[in-house]
């Protein structure tokens, strides 16, 4: 049986706790009471280790991740999972901005909504989110799903380079470079092995949008000055 | 000319005249590497005052100068050591070939000092041939991992750069190879860009929440540096101290860049020169001078410069345009290839373009193959030990045991401009204007 260790961040310190969840070979499931919105809880994890935080989180919660499966059980702040590299993220509650930003890989969940700047830069990460995103979102996007179940805001994708959005809902705007594209028989696929990923497997994926770059920005010519 | 009745525009001289007709033919901004070239007052308006009677010299030859600094030891456990205070600015593979940045890495070893990563990741060839390496954390975050995190010697926040000061990065198609694209996640020969803005954070106090979450990462074991463009430095500084800096980096608009818009390069920035005294008097005016480092950066040529940034208050260099020259950049043996480029030895810059000769800022395997980065490397080395010697020999000259106790009382100026921007007299007088 795993062994299940306990930290109540309200009487250790933030320090020892991250330096717990680095230590080497680390294996188990741990539990992290009383974050009160602390910053950079459970970064830079390395192992295959289960981790539940019981509360909201600050800034950068799970940041850099790999291999760990985590889970927040409250809202989550800026940068949520940023730069993720394997393992998982999955937040109950809402996420502040720039969720999963520059992440490489693994699976980001928000049940709820995200807001401005959701997978910026993302490199291959896999993101759903449950409820709505804000504006800015998927932003120099260059690899990777982002799958929303709500709406998306402003300047979806702009510049947006090889990754691929889902959206179910309205999309205020595109940005500069981001169109909707057709959805192929592998394009059904893919988004339904997400949602169910994301435990929303009862979704129609006939009702979502893929977007994605047209690619006429690929290279710098005078005639698209006007569309930077 | 033999017509000595014709005369020049200084208004439209005849590169203006050049850039005209080129802006006109082609409709897109010129796009270059290397730093501003126009003149600005510099290191050559400063001079020092060598000792004679009101001061003592040390021997030349006989007594000891000393040459090391630590870096970075406010908060790190393992700050940086180096031998001498000259290091090598971020430069990235890709804007660079493999073999020029192994030979950037040679060189530092040799003489004990570190190298720094660039945008787009750390190359295995870099890590192992760096004693100390530097880890470059820029906004685009490309090849950025855990891994490589840990593997560095320290981590450098890039909010600008002296070359473009709010603006982000280029690499043209040319450029992106298959490894370059792989290590960036992007599609092989687009023009990437690079954001000017870091994704997840916005301002002094939200870096503070990053640089604390760098730390978390790699558990306090290595120096966190944030390098600033020089602009507004005084205040730039305070605030990088204030978000937890152990090491600031300051790069005057000299500084060089693989590919950015001439009129960015030539029109955004203030000099090296006048950013050193904003930056001291910022750390001072914190009571941390000497203990959150500074690097200054920008135009760095000669051990004079080296001994002229320390005096003014730094803590070490950083060379970047100075270093690829001392690897072979712009030698006249290509003289021949850069005149089929368009260009002639000593002017070269076009470094966004992958064809360079030398074989040092390109990706074609057939020129970077020409690059030696082993006898890159000895050159470098040479070239490093050539610049402390010579701060070592102005420092002796004034006395100190030394190179970090040159002072700014060591220094007049030539030029009413010089003596404003350094805050040093001008020569033969005790004037300092604005003071």
């Amino acid at each position: 049986m795993e062994t299940l260790t306990k930290f109540d961040l309200s009487a250790v310190a933030l320090r020892d706790v991250n330096a717990a969840l680095h230590a080497k070979n680390l294996s188990g499931e741990f539990v992290i009471e009383n974050p009160s919105g602390a910053h950079n809880l459970a970064v830079g994890l390395d192992a295959p280790v289960k981790i539940t935080i019981d509360g909201h989180v600050g800034y950068y919660a799970a940041g850099m991740n790999q291999q760990a499966e985590i889970t927040v059980n409250g809202n989550a702040g800026t940068g949520v999972a940023e730069n993720m590299m394997s393992g998982s993220v999955w937040v109950k509650g809402n996420a502040s901005q720039s969720a999963g930003a520059t992440a490489h890989g693994g699976l980001l969940v928000i049940e709820g909504n995200a807001a401005a700047r959701c997978g910026i830069s993302m490199k291959g990460v896999d993101i759903v989110v449950g409820g709505d995103i804000g504006h800015m979102s998927a932003f120099m996007a260059q690899a990777g799903r982002l799958v929303v179940r709500g709406d998306a805001g402003e300047a979806l994708g702009d510049s947006i380079y090889e990754a691929r959005i889902y959206v179910r809902g309205t999309v205020t705007s595109l940005g500069a470079d981001c169109v909707a594209k057709q959805m192929r028989p592998e394009h059904h696929e893919e988004l339904e092995r997400l949602l169910k990923a994301a435990g929303f497997e009862d979704d129609d994926t006939k009702a979502y949008t893929r977007y994605g770059s047209a690619r006429a920005l690929y290279h710098f010519h005078v005639d698209n000055a006007s569309s930077y | 000319m033999t017509n000595w009745a014709l005369r020049e525009s200084a208004t439209f001289d005849r590169p203006t005249i050049a850039a005209i007709q080129r802006a006109a033919e082609t409709g897109i901004y010129d796009i270059r590497g290397w730093g501003a070239k126009r003149a600005l007052p510099h290191f050559d308006d400063l001079l020092f005052l060598g000792a004679s009677m009101s001061r003592y010299p040390l021997e030349g030859y006989r007594e000891r100068c000393g040459t090391d600094v630590v870096l970075g030891d406010r908060n790190a456990k393992h700050p940086l050591h180096l031998d001498i205070p000259v290091t090598i600015a971020g430069m990235s593979f890709g804007a660079l070939s493999g073999p020029a940045k192994e030979a950037l890495g040679r060189g530092a070893s040799e003489v004990g000092t570190s190298t720094t990563t660039g945008d787009g990741g750390m190359t295995a060839e870099e890590r192992g041939q760096s004693k100390h390496l530097v880890y470059q954390y820029l906004p685009s975050r490309y090849g950025m991992n855990p891994d490589d995190l840990r593997k560095a010697d320290a981590i450098e926040v890039v909010l600008g750069q002296g070359a473009k000061p709010g603006g982000g990065g280029m690499l043209l198609g040319q450029k992106i190879s298959e490894r370059v694209a792989g290590m960036r996640t992007l599609p092989e020969g687009v023009d990437q860009r690079s954001a000017c803005r870091h994704p997840d954070w916005t301002g002094p106090d939200d870096l503070t929440i990053k640089i604390g979450e760098l730390r978390e990462i790699t558990d306090w074991e290595k120096p966190i540096y944030v390098k600033v463009g020089a602009t507004r430095t005084y205040y730039d500084v305070k605030l990088a101290v204030h978000a937890g800096a152990d090491v600031v980096v300051v790069d005057g608009m000299q500084g060089g860049t693989a590919a950015t818009q001439e009129v960015f390069i030539e029109h955004v920035g203030v000099p090296t020169l006048a950013a050193i005294p904003q930056a001291v008097q910022a750390l001072q005016e914190l009571g941390v001078h000497h203990k959150v480092q500074l690097i200054v950066s920008g135009g760095i040529r000669s051990g004079a410069d080296v001994a002229k940034a320390l005096a003014l208050g730094a803590d070490a260099v950083a060379i970047g345009t100075a270093a690829l020259i001392a690897l072979g950049d712009n030698h006249p043996r290509h003289a021949a290839e850069y005149e089929k480029l368009g260009s002639a030895a000593g002017f070269y810059d076009d470094f966004q373009d992958g064809n360079d000769p030398a074989g040092i800022s390109t990706q074609d395997p057939e020129l970077a193959a020409r690059f030696d980065p082993v006898a890159g490397g000895r050159r470098l080395a040479n070239y490093l030990r050539v610049l402390t010697m010579e701060a070592q020999t102005i420092a002796r000259a004034c006395g100190k045991a030394h190179v970090l106790h040159l002072e700014p009382e060591d220094l007049v100026a030539v030029s009413i401009e010089a003596a404003a921007m350094a805050r040093v007299p001008l020569a033969g007088t005790e004037w300092i204007p604005g003071r």
